[in-house]
């Protein structure tokens, strides 16, 4: 047997290979993206990109209903847009199986809240299961299809970023030939009509009962007896901490989370003096333990916010080793945020935006980072795609107050994934809303994955190219304009007249990526130190190449400047100059 | 393992090894390498770190742990062998993690975070000075000018891997065989040579 390294998401990949699967879709979301990135490189599996989470569940709900083991992978906000489809997929079961993966991401390292996705397996009556390591990756999601058919459910693999990027020793095995399964007409079933329905809601409660009966007795549900004295039950990542902080201790470590096996639960409780509930975020675990009537400690020492660590573990717990005391309490550490790229075509529009004074309402993206200083030119950032609604609103809102002054911004990627509707609603409801759509196009910020505006599949494979102005034009907005972001007086002059119009306008700032099409404008440009009057100016466009030298006079990195002479332009005593030659 | 002086040996249960640096310097396939190296020595390994931003010039940690059985990704601090520092801010950034008398490898470069430029924090002048504070087994390696004399700018992390080697318990072979896994491969051999050049740091 071949063993290798992999990454939770290489090992999710390899687990849908190796149990056959044959379909997968997602859109991209940190930690979940590398997932579907990796099962695109198996010739055998159809892989896709979705343009929202809802869809990618339903295209491989779908596919499970036409006989093909498939897979649908989000990021755990992006299980909350495929909610709908989810907990009615739970009555309707399955034909092939079905895993939905949800990778939450405690400590938000790249996520807008830190919600704890184990509940909506408890709250859509599903079985969940939880790796702990590589390994586990990749044999959950091949029990997770045999759990699925077995059990006619879909089922729930719930990771954490810390399952998700991080890498061990798994070993590897060959593809089962699963043959694909036979789709028959079934409309008891099928079709969830409310007489169907209220006769699925039984079958779902006696699945459960029977998944629990599973889960006593299951390999994934595992008692490692140790030290009596103190017993940990504990789940996924968890489970590396309590051994690495209690390796004495008895451990009941579940891999079946969703429903609790309670017999085996109550069994290992009566050996043992005293119990710890291990687990990170909610109280998921302890709660339902509690209300078995069993004593437990958890989260009144453990906290409920943001992920664990063996640090963490062993202090709350008052055991182990204390922390170290730091040797940096007196030193200042510059902090290093992720910030725009040199030569982002996000740049200039943001610029711009304030130096209009626009009151914006921003969206998820790289252009996120226009947040925080220099640019600062951001006033909301809720979830995918509600600049759209939240500028409409504001503008029924506000009035006059706002008049000229508001707009919402929103990238490609994520304005296919949920900006359209919201467009329409503004159309409908008779606002005069503007909205400017960053079209880098790709989705950028999760490492650039094709999207339906950027001409190709997952798989790299030519396809129609959605045209965003023909998008905007369809569902009633007349005024569309696109603008180059590199042109500074050019974007005030088109921002200036939209933002002045009686009537929904659309900005489309028409730039690919840098980073993903490698863009070279010019020569890296340099700085007559002579003319610098150190005003500040290109310290405000917020560029990592552009610095200060030791006078306190602007100097540019030779090695991050690609040329594309925003600069230049807001540079007023022409200090800043293009290279020649 | 050229280093008689100060190795850390397999001897230990676990090792250590924090790796720290700027977005784009190719920190997490240095720190792909060395678990490829550990798998290959025959010891478990595991690593982790947090991508998603790590291409917009951020701050970049990975923590690589092997031996017998690893259990937790994370390293506790005050536990960490060995740093490698792709930049000499973030030799500091991530020092807390490191053992009292542990081994920092210090690439001596600077890249100037933006944030200088907006608050009143300067970049620290005395890196080397806080560093001592925690530990004497300070290595500078001029990763960027053995880069340039191997020919690209990319292989620093190859480079600095070499130096790295001569702190730990692996054969070069088991090295070279995890290059050759983890770098483009029309650029394994230029990765080799840097390894190798890296490795002459400390002879």
């Amino acid at each position: 047997m071949a063993k290798t390294i992999l990454s939770g998401n290489e090992a999710i990949a390899r687990g849908l290979y190796e149990a056959g699967g044959l379909f997968a879709s997602a859109y991209p979301g940190t930690p979940s993206t590398e997932i579907l990135e990796n099962v695109s490189k198996y010739n055998e599996i159809q892989a896709q990109w979705a343009p929202n989470e809802k869809i990618a569940l339903e295209v491989a709900a779908g596919a499970a209903l036409g006989g093909a083991r498939s897979l649908a992978a989000m990021k755990h906000v992006g299980l909350n847009v495929a909610a709908d489809p989810l907990f009615s997929l739970s009555y309707q079961g399955v034909n092939a199986g079905i895993v939905i993966v949800s990778a939450d991401d405690p400590s938000m390292h790249s996520s807008q809240n830190e919600q704890d996705n184990r509940w909506y397996a408890r709250a859509a009556k599903i079985p969940m299961l939880e790796p702990s390591d590589s390994q586990e990756a990749k044999d959950f999601t091949i029990l997770a299809f045999e759990l699925s058919e077995k059990y006619d459910t879909p089922v729930l693999l719930r990771t954490t970023t810390r399952i998700n990027h991080s890498k061990s020793i798994v070993s590897m095995n060959e593809r089962s030939s699963i043959p694909k399964k036979d789709y028959k007409k079934d409309m008891l079933k099928n079709v969830l009509l409310p007489s169907n329905a209220r006769k699925k809601h039984i079958l779902v409660e006696k699945r459960m009962a029977e998944l629990e009966e599973y889960g006593n007795k299951c390999e994934c549900n595992r008692i490692e007896w140790g030290d009596n004295a103190l017993g940990i039950v504990t789940s996924g990542i968890s489970y590396q901490y309590a051994k690495e902080i209690f390796p004495a201790a008895s451990i009941l470590k579940l891999g079946l989370t969703n429903p609790l096996p309670k017999n085996l639960i109550q069994k290992f409780a009566n050996k043992i003096k005293k119990l710890y509930i291990i687990e990170e975020l909610d109280p998921f675990l302890e709660e339902q333990i509690l209300a078995m009537g069993i004593q437990v400690e958890g989260k009144n020492r453990l906290p409920i916010i943001g992920e664990l660590n063996p640090e963490i573990v062993a202090q709350s717990f008052n055991d182990g080793p204390h922390a170290i005391e730091s040797v940096l309490r007196d030193v200042k550490i510059p902090p290093r945020p992720p910030v725009l790229c040199p030569g982002c075509s996000h740049r200039g529009i943001f610029y711009v935006m304030k130096k209009l004074r626009l009151t914006v309402t921003g969206d998820i993206g790289c252009y996120t980072l226009a947040a925080i200083p220099p640019l600062e030119t951001m006033d909301s950032c809720l979830c995918m795609g509600a600049s759209v609604g939240f500028a409409e609103g504001m503008e029924k809102a506000t009035g006059d107050k706002l008049k000229g002054k508001l707009i919402g911004v929103i990238g490609d990627s994520t304005f296919y994934h949920s900006g359209i509707t919201g467009l329409i609603d503004i159309v409908y409801n008779q606002g005069k809303t503007k909205i400017c759509i960053l079209d880098n196009h790709i989705t950028a910020m999760t490492g650039h994955q094709e999207h339906p505006g950027s001409g190709l599949t997952l798989k790299g494979e030519p396809t129609f190219k959605t045209d965003l102005a023909a998008i905007c034009r369809a569902v009633g907005v007349k005024r569309i304009v696109k603008v180059d972001p590199y042109n500074i007086d050019e974007t005030i002059t088109i921002f200036k007249a939209e933002m002045a119009a009686d009537e929904p306008s659309v900005i489309i700032a028409d730039a690919p990526c840098v980073i993903r099409a490698r863009k070279i404008f010019n020569k890296p440009y340099y700085v007559d130190a002579e003319k610098c009057i150190m005003c500040g100016m290109c310290h405000k466009v917020g560029c990592p190449a552009i610095e200060k030298d030791e006078n306190g006079k602007t100097k540019i990195n030779e090695l991050l400047c690609i040329g594309c002479d925003i600069c230049r332009q807001v540079c007023k005593p022409q200090a800043i100059q293009k290279s020649v030659g | 393992m050229k280093n008689s002086k100060y190795t850390v040996t397999h001897q230990q249960p676990v090792i250590n090894v924090l790796m720290s640096g700027v977005g784009g310097q190719g920190v997490l396939v240095a720190s792909d390498i060395l678990v490829f190296v550990a798998m290959h020595a025959g010891l478990d390994a595991k690593k982790s770190e947090i991508h998603g931003m790590a291409q917009r010039g951020g701050s970049v940690v990975s923590q690589v742990r092997y031996g017998k059985k690893i259990f937790s990704p994370l390293i506790r601090t005050g536990a960490a062998d060995v740093i490698l520092a792709f930049e000499r801010l973030e030799a500091i950034r991530y020092l807390d993690y490191l053992n009292k008398d542990g081994v920092i490898i210090i690439n001596d470069q600077q890249i100037t975070p933006l944030s200088v430029f907006f608050s009143n924090i300067p970049y620290p002048k005395n890196i080397e000075e806080i560093c001592k504070t925690k530990t004497d087994h300070i290595v500078l390696v001029d990763g960027v000018k053995i880069a340039d004399q191997i020919g690209n700018p990319r292989t620093i992390n190859s480079v600095l891997l070499g130096a790295l080697s001569n702190f730990l318990e692996f054969d070069e072979e088991h090295w070279m065989k995890a290059i050759a896994q983890r770098v483009p491969s029309k650029t394994i051999e230029l990765n080799r040579k840097a390894f190798e050049a890296g490795r002459l740091v400390i002879g």
